[in-house]
This record gives C-alpha cells, sequence and structure tokens, in this order.
C-alpha cells in the first residue's frame, strides 16, 4: 500500500502571491454583490490592501530560499524575492493610475457608437472589473519569475497575458483603436504561447524533464539530442522574447500601447517587462547557463537588432505613446544585453535596471494621462508643444524622466546603464556595448525632440491642456520622479542590497 | 578644511535660494546670484593662496565612497593645471553674471531660472575640473550638458532651440563614446586587481596596444567635440551665435576647456603609449583648427561667429601645444585656457553689448563706433589685440609658449601654426576697421556708450589680460611644475634643443 505523503508547500514562502490571489477572489465577489456605489472605493482599498500586504510579506520572506516550496516548482531566492517586490512596488503605482475611472469605459462589452454605450456612459458609473484583472495579472507576473518547471511557468504566462489582452480593450476613448489592440494582443501572445509550449515540449523531449533543475542536468551531462535542445531552446526564447517586446517579436508593442488604456499601459510596460525579465534570468542562467555557446550568438543580434531598431523607429513617431513603445524596445535590447553577460553583475545589473526602468515608465505614463484636451488625452506630440510654458512643474518632470530614458548622469537609468553594459563588457560582449553606447546616442535625439517641444516651442491655442491630477495620480507622478534622482544620486543603498541578495539557486 | 567640496557647494546654495525667490523679485535674484559668485570668487582666491605649487601630487584631495559596488568615490583633488581652471571659472561667473545684467530678460522663462542655472552650471564647472574620479568627472561632463542647453534654449536668440539641439547631441554622441571606454577601464582595472576608478590607479593599468587606442579614441573623441577640434567643431558657430553673450563666454571661456583639460588629465594620464602613437594625427588635426579656424572668421559676417571660429583656431593652439609634448608646450597651452577665457570673454562682452545696443550683431551694421562710444570701442580693440596676441598682452605669452614648445619636436607644424597669427591680425584688425573707425555710419548715431556697470564688469577682464600679459609669473610658477610632471607621467621628456645638443656633445 502507498503511504500517502502530504506534499511540502511552505505556506509561508508562497504567501505572497496567495495574499494576492485571495485580494482578487475578494474583488471578483465584491463584483458580484456589492452595490455599484460603493464598489470603487471598496475594490479600490481591497486591491490597495492586498498588494501592500503581499508588499510586507516579501519583506518578512526576503531572506529565506527554498527550492522546495510547492513540490519544488517555485524557487525562493534573491532575485525571486527582489523581483516580486519590484511587480508589487509597479503594481501599486499603477493601481494609483488605474484609480482614475476616467479612461475606463463602463460596459466594456457594448458595440463602440452604440446606443448601449451612450447609455451605459450616461448612467454615470464606474467600471470595476479592472481591479480583479490587475490582482490576477500581478499573480501571474509574481509566479512568473520564480517558476522553476516549465509547466507552471507556463500557467503563470497565461495567468499573467490572459488579463492584460482584456484590459488593453478597456479604453473608454477611442474604443474600435483599444479594442483593436486587445484583439492583436491577443492573437500574437496566442501565438507566442504556442511557440512557448512547442519549446516546452521539445526540452522534455531533450531532457524528460520539465524541471529546469532537470534541464540543466541534461545539458551538463551532454547526452541528450542536441537539435531537440536547439530547438526548444529557440522556441521557448520566441514565447518569451514576445513578451518583453524584443524585435522582430515586437509588433504588437507600438499597436497595443497606443490603443489600450494608458494606465494600463504605464502597468502593462513596468510590470510585464519585469515578470518576463525575470523569468528570462532564470531559464537562461540556472537552467541554460552551459549551452550558452549555443543561444548566446541568437540572443545577441537579437539584442542588436533590438537595440538599433528601437531607436531608429521611434525617431519617426509622431505619437508620445507609440515613441514611448519604441522606446520600450530599445530598452528590451539593453536589458537583453544583462541577459547576454550571463554573470553576476549582468544579474544584478539587469535587476536594477528593470526596477528603475519600470519606474520611470510608470512616471511617463502617469504623465501622458495629464495632457487632455476635450475628448480626452492628447498623444499627438506636435500637441504638446509649449506644454513647459502651461505647467513647467509636469513639463519638468517629464523632462527629467525623459532623460533617465536618456541614460543622463544623476539619474537612474544612467547608473542603470553603466551597470548593464559594464556586466556586458566583463562578459568579453565588447561589441554589444559599442552598438548599445551609439543606439543610446540615436535614442538621445527623440527623447531631446520631445524636451525641445515642450519647453523651446510656443503653445498652440488648441485646447491642449494639463489637467490637474487626482491625488493618486499625483503621489505616482512624484514619487517615480524622486525614485528616478534618488537612485541616479544615491544609488549605493540599492545596488548593495542588489549585490548581497540576488543569487540563484539552483 | 574641505576646499573644493565647500567651493562646490557655494554656488549650488546660492541656486536654491534663488530658485526659492518669488519669480517677480528679479532684482534680488540678480543680486544674490551675483553675491553667490563674488563669495566663490574669493573663496577660489583664498584656496589659490594655500596651494603649494611645488607639490605635484593632487591637492585638496578628498576622498569619500560613493557608489561602493562599482567602486566609485567621490573623490576630488586638483594640481596646478585643474587648479587655473578653476581659478578661471570662477572668476569669470561674477563678471558674467555683473555684464550681462539684462540678459535673462529676453528668455522663454523667468529671470531668476537663469541664474538658478547659472550657478548650477558653476558647480559643475568646479566639480569637472576637481574630479579625481573618472566616474565622477563623467557624471559632472555629461550633467552640466542640461543646464547648458537650458540655456541656450531658453534665453538665446534666432535658433535657440535648434542651436541647443546641435550642442546637446554632438555633446552626448562624444559622451556615450567616452562612456564605452570608462566602462571598458573599469572591468579592466576589475581584472588587474579590484574595480576602482581613481585616476592615479588607473594610470598603472597594463593595456594591449589595440585596447590602449580604442580607449583613447572614446576619450579623444569626445573632449574633441568638447574642445572643439575641426572637424568636430560644427555645433560652436551655431551654439555662440543663439547663446547669449554670457552663456557664450562660460561656454566658450570654461567648458570647452574641459575638452583640453580632459585630454591632458586623462588621455595623456591613463593612455600614454596611445597619445604617442595619435600624436601625428592630432598635430595635423591642430594645425588644420588654426588655419581653418582663421580662414573661416575672416570671412565671418557676424561678431559672435566671428569669435566662435577664432577660438576653434585658438583651440588648435591649445591641443598643438599638450599633444607637442613639451613641458613648455603644456605649460603654454595651460596659460592659453587661463588667457583664451579672459579674452573670449571680453570679445564676447563687448560685442554682446554692442549687439544689444544695435539690435543687430552683423559687423556690417557697425561703422565709426569710435565716435560715438569711445569706451565700448576701446574696449573692444583691447579684446582683439589680446585675441591676436599683441606682445604685452596675456595671450603673446602662452601663444609663443606653445609654439616653442612645438618647434622642439615638431618644426614643420610650429611653422604653420605661425602663419595663424598672421591671419588672426587680419580676422581681428578687418572687423575693428569695419566697425569701429570709419564715418558713422546710419543707426549707429544714438548709441549710448558703456555704464558703470558694464565698465566695472570689463575693467578687471582687461586688468588681468594686461598684469598677465607682463607678468605671467603667478599662474606660470603653478602651471609649471604641473605641466612637467604631467609630461613625465606620460612618459616624455624635452627634447634638446640645437644649442643645448651641441653642448651635450662638447
Amino acid at each position: 500500500m502507498t503511504v500517502f505523503v502530504a506534499p511540502s508547500l511552505s505556506y509561508s514562502l508562497l504567501a505572497p502571491i496567495l495574499i494576492v490571489l485571495g485580494g482578487a477572489v475578494i474583488t471578483v465577489v465584491f463584483e458580484a454583490f456589492l452595490s455599484k456605489a460603493i464598489r470603487p472605493v471598496a475594490q479600490l482599498s481591497v486591491t490597495l490592501g492586498t498588494l501592500v500586504l503581499a508588499l510586507v510579506q516579501v519583506w518578512r520572506i526576503r531572506h529565506e530560499s527554498s527550492l522546495t516550496a510547492a513540490m519544488g516548482s517555485v524557487a525562493i531566492d534573491g532575485p525571486a524575492i527582489l523581483l516580486q517586490a519590484t511587480v508589487l512596488i509597479l503594481a501599486v503605482l499603477g493601481v494609483f493610475l488605474i484609480a482614475d475611472n476616467e479612461h475606463f469605459t463602463v460596459v466594456a462589452a457594448t458595440l463602440p457608437g452604440s446606443e448601449e454605450e451612450r447609455a451605459s456612459i450616461q448612467s454615470g458609473e464606474k467600471l470595476t472589473e479592472v481591479y480583479p484583472l490587475t490582482l490576477f495579472a500581478v499573480a501571474g507576473m509574481m509566479l512568473f519569475p520564480i517558476a522553476t518547471d516549465l509547466i507552471t511557468l507556463f500557467v503563470a504566462l497565461e495567468v499573467l497575458s490572459l488579463p492584460l489582452y482584456l484590459m488593453a480593450g478597456l479604453s473608454r476613448r477611442r474604443r474600435l483603436m483599444s479594442q483593436e489592440a486587445a484583439l492583436k494582443y491577443f492573437l500574437l501572445g496566442a501565438f507566442s504561447s504556442a511557440f512557448f509550449l512547442f519549446g516546452a515540449a521539445f526540452l522534455y523531449g531533450y531532457s524528460g524533464s520539465v524541471s529546469l533543475a532537470g534541464i540543466y542536468d541534461a545539458i551538463s551531462g551532454g547526452t541528450g539530442n542536441n537539435v531537440f535542445l536547439m530547438i526548444g531552446i529557440v522556441f521557448l526564447s520566441v514565447g518569451l522574447l514576445f513578451k518583453v517586446g524584443a524585435v522582430p517579436f515586437h509588433a504588437w508593442t507600438p499597436d497595443v500601447y497606443q490603443g489600450a488604456p494608458t494606465p494600463i499601459t504605464a502597468f502593462m510596460a513596468a510590470a510585464t517587462k519585469v515578470a518576463a525579465f525575470g523569468a528570462i534570468l532564470r531559464i537562461f542562467y540556472t537552467s541554460f547557463s552551459n549551452a550558452y555557446w549555443d543561444w548566446r550568438p541568437i540572443l545577441t543580434v537579437i539584442a542588436i537588432i533590438t537595440m538599433v531598431f528601437g531607436s531608429v523607429v521611434a525617431i519617426s513617431q509622431r505619437d508620445i505613446k507609440r515613441m514611448l513603445a519604441y522606446s520600450s524596445i530599445a530598452h528590451a535590447g539593453f536589458l537583453l544585453a544583462g541577459v547576454i553577460a550571463l554573470n553576476k553583475a549582468g544579474l544584478d545589473a539587469s535587476i536594477f535596471y528593470l526596477f528603475a526602468y519600470g519606474v520611470a515608465t510608470l512616471g511617463a505614463f502617469a504623465v501622458v494621462t495629464l495632457v487632455r484636451d476635450s475628448a480626452g488625452e492628447v498623444t499627438d506630440l506636435n500637441r504638446w508643444a509649449g506644454l513647459g510654458k502651461r505647467s513647467p512643474f509636469v513639463a519638468t518632470i517629464f523632462a527629467t524622466l525623459l532623460l533617465a530614458f536618456a541614460g543622463i548622469p544623476l539619474t537612474s537609468g544612467f547608473i542603470g546603464k553603466f551597470s548593464i553594459f559594464s556586466a556586458a563588457y566583463e562578459s568579453g560582449n565588447k561589441l554589444i556595448v559599442v552598438v548599445g553606447v551609439l543606439s543610446s546616442a540615436i535614442a538621445a535625439y527623440f527623447y531631446v525632440r520631445v524636451i525641445v517641444l515642450m519647453f523651446f516651442t510656443d503653445p498652440a491655442d488648441d485646447g491642449t491642456s494639463v489637467i490637474i491630477p487626482s491625488i493618486l495620480t499625483r503621489a505616482t507622478i512624484i514619487s517615480t520622479f524622486a525614485i528616478t534622482i534618488f537612485l541616479g544620486v544615491f544609488p549605493a543603498p540599492f545596488l548593495n542590497f542588489i549585490s548581497s541578495t540576488a543569487t540563484f539557486i539552483r | 578644511m574641505k576646499w573644493l567640496t565647500s567651493l562646490m557647494l557655494l554656488p549650488l546654495l546660492g541656486a536654491v535660494l534663488v530658485a526659492t525667490l518669488p519669480k517677480a523679485k528679479e532684482l534680488l535674484a540678480k543680486q544674490l546670484a551675483f553675491g553667490t559668485t563674488l563669495v566663490v570668487a574669493v573663496a577660489g582666491i583664498a584656496m589659490a593662496t594655500q596651494f603649494q605649487r611645488d607639490n605635484v601630487d593632487l591637492q585638496f584631495a578628498e576622498s569619500h565612497s560613493w557608489i561602493p559596488t562599482f567602486g566609485i568615490n567621490y573623490a576630488v583633488g586638483i594640481d596646478g593645471i585643474a587648479l587655473v581652471l578653476i581659478l578661471l571659472s570662477v572668476l569669470l561667473a561674477p563678471i558674467v553674471v555683473l555684464a550681462g545684467w539684462n540678459e535673462a530678460v529676453g528668455g522663454r522663462w523667468s529671470v531668476k531660472g537663469f541664474y538658478v542655472l547659472i550657478l548650477i552650471l558653476e558647480t559643475m564647472m568646479i566639480g569637472v575640473f576637481a574630479a579625481s574620479d573618472v566616474f565622477l568627472f563623467y557624471v559632472f561632463f555629461e550633467a552640466m550638458l542640461i543646464p547648458v542647453y537650458f540655456l541656450i534654449g531658453g534665453y538665446g536668440t534666432g535658433a535657440r532651440a535648434a542651436a541647443a539641439v546641435k550642442f546637446l547631441l554632438y555633446s552626448l554622441f562624444g559622451g556615450l563614446l567616452m562612456l564605452a571606454s570608462i566602462i571598458a577601464i573599469y572591468v579592466i582595472s576589475g581584472e588587474q586587481g579590484g574595480h576602482t576608478f581613481d585616476i592615479n590607479a588607473l594610470s598603472q593599468l597594463r593595456l594591449s596596444s589595440t585596447t590602449e587606442n580604442l580607449l583613447f579614441l572614446g576619450f579623444f573623441i569626445a573632449f574633441a567635440i568638447k574642445a572643439p577640434l575641426w572637424p568636430f567643431h560644427t555645433w560652436l558657430p551655431d551654439a555662440a551665435d543663439s547663446a547669449t553673450p554670457g552663456t557664450s563666454v562660460l561656454l566658450l571661456g570654461v567648458l570647452d576647456k574641459v575638452g583640453t583639460f580632459g585630454m591632458i588629465r586623462y588621455c595623456l594620464t591613463l593612455f600614454p603609449h596611445a597619445s604617442k602613437t595619435f600624436t601625428p594625427v592630432i598635430i595635423v588635426l591642430a594645425v588644420i583648427s588654426i588655419i581653418y579656424g582663421a580662414f573661416l572668421a575672416i570671412g565671418q559676417k557676424d561678431f559672435k561667429r566671428l569669435i566662435a571660429f577664432t577660438s576653434i583656431s585658438h583651440f588648435g593652439f591649445i591641443t598643438l601645444g599638450i599633444f607637442a609634448m613639451t613641458s613648455q608646450g603644456h605649460s603654454g597651452a595651460t596659460l592659453y585656457m587661463f588667457n583664451h577665457g579672459f579674452s573670449t570673454a571680453a570679445l564676447f562682452l563687448v560685442a554682446g553689448w554692442m549687439a544689444s545696443r544695435r539690435g543687430s550683431s552683423k559687423i556690417a551694421d557697425f561703422g565709426g563706433l569710435q565716435r560715438i562710444t569711445p569706451i565700448m570701442a576701446w574696449a573692444f580693440f583691447f579684446a582683439g589685440m589680446s585675441s591676436l596676441a599683441l606682445p604685452g598682452l596675456s595671450s603673446f605669452v602662452s601663444e609663443f609658449l606653445v609654439l616653442v614648445g612645438t618647434y622642439t619636436r615638431y618644426p614643420v607644424a610650429a611653422v604653420i601654426s605661425a602663419f595663424g597669427i598672421v591671419l588672426a591680425a587680419l580676422y581681428i584688425l578687418l572687423p575693428i576697421q569695419r566697425a569701429l573707425h570709419g564715418p558713422t555710419t546710419d543707426g549707429n548715431e544714438s548709441l549710448t556708450d558703456l555704464n558703470l556697470r558694464e565698465k566695472i564688469a570689463i575693467a578687471p577682464v582687461l586688468a588681468v589680460i594686461l598684469v598677465l600679459g607682463f607678468y605671467p609669473a603667478p599662474l606660470l610658477n603653478v602651471i609649471n611644475p604641473a605641466a612637467a610632471h604631467s609630461i613625465a607621467k606620460a612618459g616624455f621628456s624635452d627634447p634638446l634643443s640645437a644649442i643645448d645638443s651641441k653642448g651635450a656633445t662638447k
């Protein structure tokens, strides 16, 4: 008779994710049973409370490290803690923006331009489904970088993606564009998930295991069929690179960034990148590390194309959200340089960069939500002319965030860029450093162009104005600004914390 | 006492104070800014009196850990060369503020904004010369672009936005190349005993000659853009044309010196062999700059552009003196940097006053100023004589030293460059003849002469030019040991002159 062995779960280590999932379930229940009047406030409080509670729990387990939680399908180690905390912090800042209901349609299922749509908007109700969706996405994002087997990875990937597909289609204005974005994101995302599964199947065929450790052992043993390994790595990478928007898997990025409601874009651009790069780092650093000879050249080429393509194409953009989308593509290329480095410095640098970039991105999109005319947000760059004159404060913050993207010293972006390129150089990859600094020079052009528009061009009288931000939006903007400067001037404590904490366990 | 840090904090403190003033208190902002720069100047002179001129080590050294993860320190310390340049910065700052009392009025933003930027810039100018940590130097080198960018774009005239962008992009491009080199030496220092950015430790690195040459180029191109050397000079005339006279003085008088200072402090110290390898090329570029700048200056129809091109010629002399690799050449080059700062200041300030009175800076619009505004005309004449290096004025000493220093090693280059002096006479005397002498042309009859404030501003500049022309010893005593030391550290020794070598064979 087989004895039943209780699975070892280590609830305390899983608690951050469980808290978020629990919060998500509560918000679903609220959605069903609470009256419409108190729902927005209740949902917002539960969501924020959940995220903060999860953050506290992450802090409490920060010195833990375990490979046995959830029957060994997740790893709790330094990078896991750091990445989860990053996702949660970005989520809190993102929810501050999402709390502004002005951005969302009331009943997403109504036909754009229809009578029902008009009636639903006139009813003055507020959309609150976005809160449970956000929490589910956050739970997926927290699971993605800590998963240690391909099945858990896939589950996490879907848990984080599905809510995002929906959220991209919730925009109140330009709903057709928003729905198109959602559909595109969903279709391409489904393709990439298929690629991911396909790759996972080949890796299983190669190693006879779906766990990252098993694949690592098989690679170290060197007895498997290398063709299977190559196919597996390539297809798995396609699925992952799609999520971070690396060229040539970037096609969805500009459309989705532009079409999605801006708070969603902000949250997605910042947090998805953290989750996806977290998973990429874990997979490539722990599982594929001994096969680096096989994947490094491919990733190097992709990183170089991504940096150059993102920077060059961003120059010709006329829409601020599309420009930021291409800029995020370029930054994905810089981050890939940290993956390719495959050393401790690369890991530390990537984690720092993800945090710094995520924060700055949220801040930048938060500013985008403020620039409006009577028909909603104004994203046409030409209409941003003279913003520095109308609202010097907001324009200064936006300029600072752009300078951080450009990697100017005394901003977090510079420290990030320096650390990631020095890690890449240390690994012997000089080419990527040279291409990286050159594409930074190209990228500087379009960031500076926006600054010129805001400060050195006279405002046209076309009704564009900067609205007074809500307290929560203001909190996001000011804290992202403060973090960006602080990390640029006094990065030492943060860098120390990362470098003493971040070590993958295998 | 922590001289250098105090010197850097003072203007920053002033900037904070000015920033907190209400917008309407323009006069108070000006007075506060002037007071601050005056205090800094006095403090700078006080520091200079404490300087031990025969001590070739970095003096007033301070070092505090800044980002220990990367071995970055806040480390400052100066030798004679840096001291002279810091003196130049702190002496020119109050003059610029006083001379351009009403400069900020036509700007896009408030008057106090102008002075906040100037004061922040002063902090960074001191910092960039004082830094003895390469990373800290880079931070100042890049960060100071931002205030200049806003000074040109916000308070300049004409196509100011375009000029500001051109300036910023050129400088950023050079800066990013330098960043690649800095990353490389950082990584190499890590391989050879521990990550550091300390300039002395880095000068001990063992580099292969290919690496050294490439890294040298990264630094040199950044400095050549800054200096600016032909063919990297095209941003300068536009920037000088659009900036206010005061900004131009700081830009050409001080900021561009960072380029030539960097060549001595960083190129020669860190990469002595590569400096030797590239010397012939750089000498050729310097000679081209001298002649080309002079020829283009002759052809200019506008005072501001004329002065910009004369500066390109003068920077050619400075670069020539540096790469002649003789102690006279280095002393001459350093003295030249100081003198050029003052003679350019005089030229730009007087030209600025002429332009603001006449409403145009075209040479052809002036005529017979000597009769209408004798003091202004004589001040310009005096500044012009200094620019063409008339014996008895300070520039003569430095130009002579550079040519003597060059002749002992590169006689051909010295002979060709000497023609630059002849051309200088042309490019100075022609506009003087057209604008100051001859009959008074239409539109100039009602120009007013310099007022008391302007006289007070220009008098010390002219006095310095005159005194140093007859008695350069106070500066040379400080410069000479440092110059000899920098030559020796780069592995050069002064060639024996023909007479010396004959004497030696006897």
